[in-house]
């Protein structure tokens, strides 16, 4: 193992590292991302991260041939950037309907209902009506 | 000698391109409204990529190669513009919002 083979192989796994990390953080965006527009161009974004982890094993192995993939996976996603835009001409509604939060209802522990049934419960036959349609 | 200049050279062109990636991740996380995310994104994650493709060309030390390499840097650098600035375009027709540290909506007096 000669001199430049080991600056060239550190630089590569540093930079798998700090790839792995924008690419973590562009999935959060997608996860996160208030409106569909967001999420469009984070997904944008991530496929741009995967046209650098693809030239980065490309060096790593030698295979030349990763440049075509990663060209042609460039005009998959310009294409697909393309799409989503005349989607979002045509069936996006300007972010105002509230979106479901995904994040927010991964992260947070579901209420406990039967507590929360109990609070609620004022008077009649409501709750009963309400387990018998839950079982 | 020369080898290690070219992998010295390739080193910092892949470093380079991977920092333009992670400064596009975090623009992308902290910037406030559709409009600002979108200008981290298909700017500084496009020479990312770019650059990390240039670092193929040069490691291979191959004229042809490192022309396919070139080819595809000018794919995306062409490209991103495009598919940024019709989503940018498609967004503000339909209505999305600018954040309210922005001070001037220059598309709304042009498409009015």
């Amino acid at each position: 193992m000669t001199a430049a083979d080991v600056i060239l192989s550190s630089a590569i796994w540093l930079a798998f590292v700090i790839l792995g990390i924008a690419f973590l953080m562009t999935v959060w965006r997608v996860i996160k991302g208030p409106t569909l527009a967001d999420r469009v161009v984070a997904l944008d974004m991530l496929t741009g991260i995967v046209i650098g982890f693809i030239a980065l094993i490309a060096i790593r192995t030698g295979f030349t041939l990763y440049i075509d993939i990663a060209i042609s996976l460039g005009l998959v996603g310009f294409l697909a950037t393309v799409a989503f835009a005349r989607f979002i001409l045509s069936d996006g509604d300007g972010g105002k309907a509230p979106k479901p939060d995904i994040a927010r209802a991964l992260l947070t522990p579901p209420p406990g209902p039967r507590r929360k049934q109990a609070g609620r419960r004022s008077a009649g036959s409501r709750p009963a009506v309400r387990r018998k349609a839950g079982k | 000698m020369m080898d290690i200049l070219v992998a010295v050279l390739t080193a910092c062109l892949i470093l380079a391109g991977a920092g333009f990636a992670l400064v596009a991740a975090i623009g992308l996380n902290r910037l406030p409204d559709i409009y600002t995310r979108m200008h981290a994104a298909s700017k500084a994650g496009t020479v990312g990529s770019g650059l990390l493709l240039l670092a193929v060309g040069l490691h291979a030390g191959d004229l042809s190669i490192f022309a396919r390499a070139i080819a595809g840097f000018f794919f995306f650098v062409l490209t991103a513009p495009i598919s940024a600035h019709l989503l940018a375009m498609a967004a503000h027709k339909v209505g999305y919002r600018l954040s309210s540290h922005s001070t001037r909506d220059e598309l709304k007096d042009y498409e009015s």
